[in-house]
């Protein structure tokens, strides 16, 4: 089933993290087998903020297989060694648990293609994000476990989206949850709620357009899908409306990116989305109680129509 | 395009195209045979009297602990209950066999108002999707918008959105009424069977898709039709019923019915009146 949610504050920053987490919590019923934070906070926007795991939680109800931990210390050497040769340097580095990291590094090269194939060509490592203002950190369990887990409760900034999933294409595992990653794109991060029918299909297609899965979750294949079109010059927008027609499927997805958020809904309508839009904020989620996390006062909310997509600014 | 007109040996309730409109519900059935009438026992009901009013705030109430809330002052007499701070809970309200005013002062969530059968509701808020699913009797008003499947499957009673509603709108319907003030999304009125849906704005795409059957009303603009939907003409007995319907829902009294498009049912689809008796008990 899964839920999704996503908030954007218009000329102001808030505590993202902790409202998600409440939007997310009301949408665990949705589904806990793993949730994911895309979090947009408040930086200098000089370095990257480079989240990356060098393993799995192996925790219960994982399908991961289980590793010894000095295989995940030999893997974040490697990475280290690979960053200083490729220029990047680490100005902040945290350890948050034994897989999952959090570096802060300054990399003067736009590109980021060329860093993320080299860092990713290490067995058992996936960059979650990368971007000077983005932070994907997604783990098993529900919103609440995750983010006391990862301390988010603290984070400030603009805007967020996040996902509360359960599986049902792929396994229980951190590379399988959202939010994906909009690799190799700076700052962009998708949602999904859906199931996509055409995923085999675009996928060799876009592999062979040399864009990179690191899952079978059919999810993924929005993020790159609408990456593939940034690539060829679009802008999320319409890459977003042309995912439209390219998606097959029932589907509800959020984007983000530095400074936006947008939602796509198909044709069918098929999958459930409720909005609540104002001039300084606008908070969307699976079920109206996402939104009455933040919001408890009467508003006025309306679902979206089929095929509607939706951007907004910060 | 239908030609009702024609159609011989037709009642002028046929001519409205509601030729096969069989309204049910407890509150629609003869059942009170006075030699019957003492025996006769509806499970979950009770004598209410309408001027004994009452709040309920179910803030931190679970929807199940306000439904036996609600059942519990319906058995106390209460006959005009207002809730509190709904706040957008999934599954309020439903499974209500009585006459009984409820007043909601906020939203509600998914499945609101389900299988019921009698109560007149006024929600002065927002609904989620598949409102008032399987309605039998009575009045659902929503104040604001409604979700997707917004009346799905219902038998009969009138059902009321101010605003706009979003997918799949009477998806399934066997009977009543479904008016909407504003727009309403794709697949409206898909696989109706029985029953009227008005809408005074615009419909997305595939209205009617594989409906048997009822009629769908139209103000605005239609995206597409759907398999088997077809325009039929709107008689003086169309607009004279539109004109009570709306005027009773507190809806577009002033709206020009004229420019209304009226739907029906093509009748090229598979449907029960051509199966075989033996098909035609499994499918029922």
């Amino acid at each position: 089933m899964c839920g999704i949610a996503g908030l954007i504050h218009r000329g102001k920053s808030s505590k993202v993290g902790h409202e998600l987490q409440g939007m997310l919590q009301a949408l665990k019923h949705r589904g806990e087998d793993s949730t994911g934070y895309a979090l947009y906070g408040d930086t200098d926007g000089k370095n990257f903020i480079m989240r990356f795991k060098v393993g799995e939680n192996v925790g219960e109800g994982s399908s991961s297989v289980m590793e010894d931990i000095s295989v995940y210390d030999e893997r974040k050497k490697i990475v280290d060694n690979y960053l200083s040769e490729m220029g990047a340097k680490i100005i902040k580095e945290e350890r948050i648990l034994p897989y999952s990291l959090r570096y802060e590094i300054q990399y003067d090269k736009k590109d980021l293609l060329e860093f993320s194939q080299r860092i990713e060509s290490i067995p058992g490592v996936e960059i979650l994000s990368m971007g000077k203002s983005l932070e994907v950190i997604k783990d098993l369990g529900n919103a609440k476990m995750v983010c006391e887990r990862y301390n988010l409760d603290k984070l400030v900034g603009t805007h967020a989206i996040g996902h509360a999933r359960m599986a049902t294409e792929s396994g229980v595992d951190i590379k399988s949850a959202h939010p994906f990653w909009g690799y190799p794109f700076s700052d962009v991060s998708v949602v999904h709620n859906g199931q996509l029918t055409n995923y085999w299909n675009n996928r060799r297609t876009l592999e062979n357009k040399g864009m990179r899965f690191m899952s079978e979750c059919d999810s993924e294949l929005i993020a790159v899908y609408i990456a593939q079109k940034m690539r060829e010059g679009a802008s999320l927008e319409e890459g977003m409306k042309e995912s439209l027609v390219g998606l097959d499927g029932v589907f509800t997805y959020f984007v983000a990116t530095k400074d936006s958020l947008g939602m796509a809904k198909d044709t069918m309508a098929a999958k459930p989305l409720v909005l609540y839009e104002s001039d300084d904020l606008v908070a969307m989620g699976s079920e109206e109680i996402a939104i009455r996390s933040i919001l408890p006062q009467e508003i006025d909310t309306y679902d979206p129509f089929d095929g509607e997509v939706k951007v907004w600014q910060i | 395009m239908a030609n009702l007109k024609n159609v011989s040996k037709k009642t002028k309730a046929q001519a409205m195209g509601m030729h096969s409109e069989v309204l049910t519900g407890r509150t629609q059935q003869k059942f009170f045979n006075p030699d019957e009438a003492e025996n006769f026992y509806y499970f979950g009901t009770y004598d209410v009297d309408f001027n004994k009013r009452t709040d309920l705030d179910v803030k931190d109430m679970t929807a199940a602990d306000a439904n036996k809330e609600i059942d519990n002052l319906m058995s106390q007499g209460y006959g005009t209950i207002v809730i509190k701070n709904p706040q957008g809970k999934h599954s309020l309200g439903v499974g209500i066999l009585n006459k009984l005013n409820l007043i909601f002062e906020g939203s509600l969530g998914y499945f609101g108002m389900g299988s019921c059968d009698g109560p007149i509701v006024r929600i002065n808020g927002r609904v989620g999707w598949s409102c008032a699913e399987n309605l039998m009797a009575g009045k659902v008003v929503i104040e604001k918008n409604a979700g997707s499947c917004f009346g799905a499957a219902i038998r009969g009673g009138d059902l009321i959105c101010k605003g706009s509603v979003g997918a799949r709108t009477g998806i399934d319907m066997k009977g009543g009424t479904i008016i909407i003030g504003g727009d309403a999304g794709a697949f409206t009125g898909f696989m109706m069977q029985r029953g009227r849906i008005i809408i005074l704005g615009d419909v997305g795409i595939n209205l009617g898709d594989s409906m048997y059957d009822g009629t769908i009303f139209v103000g605005g603009e239609i995206g597409s039709y759907g398999s088997d939907a077809v325009d039929a003409e709107l008689t003086k007995n169309d607009q004279d019923w539109l004109r009570r319907k709306l005027k009773v829902a507190e809806i577009g009294e002033n709206f020009d019915l004229s420019k209304m498009k009226k739907i029906v049912a093509g009748k090229k689809l598979w449907n029960y009146d051509n199966l075989e008796p033996t098909e035609k008990k499994g499918a029922i």
